[in-house]
């Protein structure tokens, strides 16, 4: 019973790639009729089922496969030929199958199939076509076809069983079957996990025989250290596959969706051999998927709209893939209608996700992004096929979960196209390893933009303050610090300070987390070396900071960091995970010189506002209890001066005009947060509800906001922001405390 | 008819804990833990075993005692779950204990703390109680 089921298993496995295959060369055979190979291919495969249904007593499906043999069998006489009908009728056929393949899997027998209809369906075909052109005069049955058709259907099939099937020749065609074996994948992961146990084993040896002349001889340990290599080498190899895994299935999907929608869609598929990790494979498998359905459901139009447009009748989409550089860049292109704008802007209006003025001031690269918001469909009406609820949102966070990035350009009545840029193994990257409160860490690579060693008075010039916030200027940057220690909250208690605190070294590593660049002091920056990913147990996965943890060749496990949580716990990114917002529109796409530093602030009523970093003096925090009050100004000593402070509130023009010298939140020891500005030898401070970040923002695509003071609006981590002019505001106030100041400076 | 169980014992402070035998993967060492900052108190760290990386959870941190005193190493009693294998730190291991089914009684209702959402019940052994945990909460996060 237990080798039958082998047997049975077997024959389910070997028959589903069988049909991935026939999918696709159907399809290959309707554009080209003239494709001897693949019809022989589809051939075989359908005789191939018919002979181990027999063996295997799966009657039912054996009468499928026959009556396919026999429209087959009509192609290769050319008594027949392929037209969309007959394809139907055969990837019908191929379904049929599939349903019962389902079924043997689910309940052992072949079960419902709907095979009855299949094999009527393929029958009337048959006669249909045949009876004109072999001028049969009266009812051609199924039955008498065989013997219509001058003798060779059967002789024929007969060669196949006996002889080795003709396609040795084929090149890549026939499945190759003494040269392959099938795996289970949790075999082959064992197998990694043993190449891993080896690794280290062979690790100690080595520092065994480096220590103790003689005790392993020099020339076996070489050797196996260089096996080893090899070893893990070629099951990493073992592991990856083509991507034409997923893209198989995709000239059948197109065909379906096209005529379903009764569009022309011819499609191209270049880079099919590009190699990746299984689990990645797997895991793009749903988004690609979508993205294709997209294309052809929203994207392309149908003839008559397109001959209207002056373009070929046919639709074409293009997907492309290869690899960059330990990456894979994946493209899906369509040459449709491109995504509408100005409805995308229409409809975020509508859903709340945006405002009317922030739409009207939104960018195109910013509105394209609205299209990732969850919930986001511009599906006008929502197809059978499409829009159903899973939206660009998902593509994303699915590709995102694997490490990768996707984007969409479009332009309107050429296309859209969308990348996709993923890593090419999850199990197995490069990174930076650290150390920072006498622990090593890993970080990948790919955020990893440059490293930076600080010694002597350096440190003192180079780290920055803005007030309590470290900052250090690269090239002209100014890019947040933080501690990995102190993040992490290992700092060791015995030194109050790390020494890059102290200022003798600082290591700095550059890290990219979305769209922010930030700077990791680290005590020690060790080395690059290739590390195998392990997941975190389940009590660790709600950890953001890591994303997980590896073996080092020394046995001692190290967390790998996630740059991007470690990133939002260091508050370098405020609340919502960067991408999620509509503000951050790929910036790093614009020149850095049209981008200006702006220091985020939570002004009156909680609203965001910002001011150019270059308006601002200092950042200064003051206990509310240090405030003075001299000629109904609220005032506190600064440096031996007298600094006049006023809420940011009262200087807004428009704004609660009615609730001016409003004092700020008095409670004792409340801290409140004041930006200096100065003009001359003249100070204020402007009291806001709180400083929250320095941000860079690009201010090239701005409209001039209408209100004085304004420069403009724009959205910041997914807040409307208002940028505000120091200089306009502060106007009359300066004047004001230019007239005041000499008498207060008499009065301390 | 009376049931026999195996239980392996170990000591947590001046307690006596059982664990059902087939529960029980190995006993290892501690010494290479990797420490994982900003976890919950209760994580001790990660272990090597053989190529696998397993999270070790402190039986202390879990019941709210008193750290080990500094110097002493907890030992780590590697046990089989669904989700593949995790750490327990405990202070010392103890010996095979075979015990029969009928002398289990439930905690009485005064037992307070986290003990009592973490402690099924205990054997009497002859000469002292055999606290027998709930596995699977004491293995979940926070």
């Amino acid at each position: 019973m237990g080798e039958m089921d082998a047997i049975v298993k077997e024959f389910i496995a070997e028959t589903r790639e069988n049909l991935d295959r026939l999918d696709r060369d159907l399809v290959e055979l309707e554009t080209n009729p003239a494709a001897k190979e693949q019809l022989d291919s589809i051939f075989r495969a359908i005789h191939s089922i018919k002979g181990a249904t027999g063996f295997l007593g799966f009657h039912k499906l054996g009468a499928v496969a026959h009556v396919g043999e026999g429209l087959l069998s009509g192609l290769r006489e050319g008594v027949l030929s392929i037209d969309p009908q007959i394809t139907s009728g055969l990837l019908g056929l191929v379904d049929c199958v599939r349903r019962t393949l389902h079924n043997i899997e689910q309940s052992g027998v072949e079960g419902e199939m709907g095979d009855a209809a299949v094999i009527e369906g393929l029958t009337r075909l048959q006669e249909n076509r045949i009876a004109p052109r072999a001028s049969v005069p009266s009812g051609g049955h199924g039955k008498e076809f065989a013997n219509v058709v001058p003798a060779p259907s059967p002789a024929k099939t007969a060669v196949n069983e006996q002889d080795t099937p003709p396609d040795r020749k084929g090149p890549g065609q026939g499945v190759a079957t003494n040269s392959s074996v099938r795996v289970d994948v949790k075999q082959l992961d064992k197998l990694m996990n043993l190449v891993g146990e080896l690794v280290l084993a062979r690790n100690e040896l080595l520092q065994f025989s480096s220590v103790q002349q003689n005790a392993v001889p020099l020339g076996t340990s070489q050797r196996l250290n260089a096996i080893t290599t090899e070893l893990q080498d070629e099951i990493m190899k073992v592991r990856m596959q083509p991507i034409e895994n997923v893209w198989n299935k995709f000239p059948r999907l197109v065909r379906d969706l096209a005529l379903h929608a009764g569009k022309k869609v011819r499609l191209d598929m270049s880079g099919k051999e590009t190699e990746l990790d299984k689990t990645l494979i797997e895991a793009i498998t749903d988004p690609l998927t979508h993205l294709v359905r997209n294309a052809v459901d929203h994207g392309l139009e149908t003839p008559d709209v397109r001959a209207a447009a002056g373009k070929p009748i046919e639709g074409h989409l293009l997907l492309r893939s290869s690899h960059a550089g330990g990456q894979v860049d994946i493209e899906i292109s369509d040459d449709g209608a491109g995504v509408d704008l100005t409805r995308v802007k229409h409809k975020a209006v509508e859903l709340g996700l945006a405002t009317v003025e922030q739409s009207r001031h939104m960018s195109d690269v910013e509105a394209m992004n609205l299209l990732f918001l969850p919930g986001f469909s511009t599906a006008e009406n929502v197809t059978s096929i499409s829009g159903r609820g899973v939206g660009m949102d998902v593509v994303k966070t699915n590709i995102e979960k694997i490490g990768g990035a996707v984007s969409i350009e479009s332009r309107r009545g050429l296309g859209t196209q969308v990348k996709i840029r993923i890593p090419l193994t999850l199990a197995i990257m490069p990174a930076l390893v650290v150390t920072a409160g006498g622990n090593r860490y890993a970080i990948p690579q790919v955020s990893v933009l440059e490293l930076t060693r600080l010694e002597g008075n350096e440190v003192q010039k180079g780290i920055e303050m803005i007030q309590s916030a470290a900052v250090y200027r690269l090239r002209g940057e100014l890019l947040p610090l933080i501690w990995l220690d102190a993040e992490l909250k290992t700092r060791r208690a015995n030194s109050a300070a790390p020494v890059s605190e102290t200022g003798e070294v600082a290591n700095i590593a550059f890290l990219q987390a979305g769209d922010q660049k930030f700077g990791l002091v680290v005590d020690e920056i060790n080395d690059t070396q290739e590390i195998v990913v392990k997941p975190l147990g389940r009590q660790l996965r709600g950890m953001s900071t890591f994303a997980g943890a590896t073996i080092m060749g020394d046995g001692e496990v190290v967390l790998i960091l996630d740059v991007l949580g470690l990133a939002q716990h260091a508050h370098v990114i405020p609340e919502l995970r960067d991408e999620k917002t509509i503000g951050n529109a790929l910036p790093q796409q614009e020149p850095i010189a049209e981008r200006q530093s702006l220091l985020l602030f939570v002004g009156p009523d909680d609203a965001r506002m910002a001011v150019p970093l270059s308006q601002v003096t200092r950042l200064e925090e003051f206990s509310s209890s240090s405030l003075e009050h001299t000629a109904g100004e609220e005032v506190v000593q600064y440096r031996g001066d007298i600094l006049p402070l006023v809420n940011i509130r009262v200087l807004l023009p428009e704004r609660r005009a009615s609730e001016r010298h409003v004092p700020p939140k008095n409670d004792k020891g409340k801290m409140i947060q004041a930006i200096v500005y100065s003009k001359g030898d003249c100070r204020v401070g402007l009291v806001v509800e709180d400083i929250v970040d320095t941000v860079e923002h690009s201010l090239v695509d701005l409209r001039p906001a209408s209100r004085e003071g304004v420069l403009a609006s724009v959205v910041i981590h997914g807040r409307v922001t208002e940028i505000l002019d120091l200089e306009v505001i502060c106007s009359d106030l300066m004047s004001r405390v230019l007239r005041k100041q000499p008498v207060e400076a008499t009065e301390v | 008819m009376e049931e026999k169980r195996q239980f392996s014992s170990f000591f947590v402070d001046e307690f006596l804990f059982g664990i059902a035998v087939e529960r029980v993967q190995e006993v290892a060492s501690s010494a290479n833990m990797t420490p994982v900052p900003l976890a919950p108190l209760k994580i001790g760290g990660l272990i090597n075993l053989r190529g696998q990386i397993v999270t070790a959870i402190d039986l202390r941190r879990c019941l709210e005692l008193s750290d080990r005193p500094s110097g002493q190493l907890p030992v780590s009693v590697i046990l089989r779950t669904d989700d593949g294998y995790a750490s327990l730190l405990v202070d010392r291991v103890g010996e095979i204990v075979e015990v029969d089914e009928d002398t289990f009684e439930r905690p009485p209702e005064t037992l307070r703390g986290p003990g009592r959402e973490l402690i099924r019940g205990a054997y009497k052994l002859e000469d002292k109680l055999m606290h027998v945990l709930d596995l699977e909460r004491t293995l979940q996060a926070g």
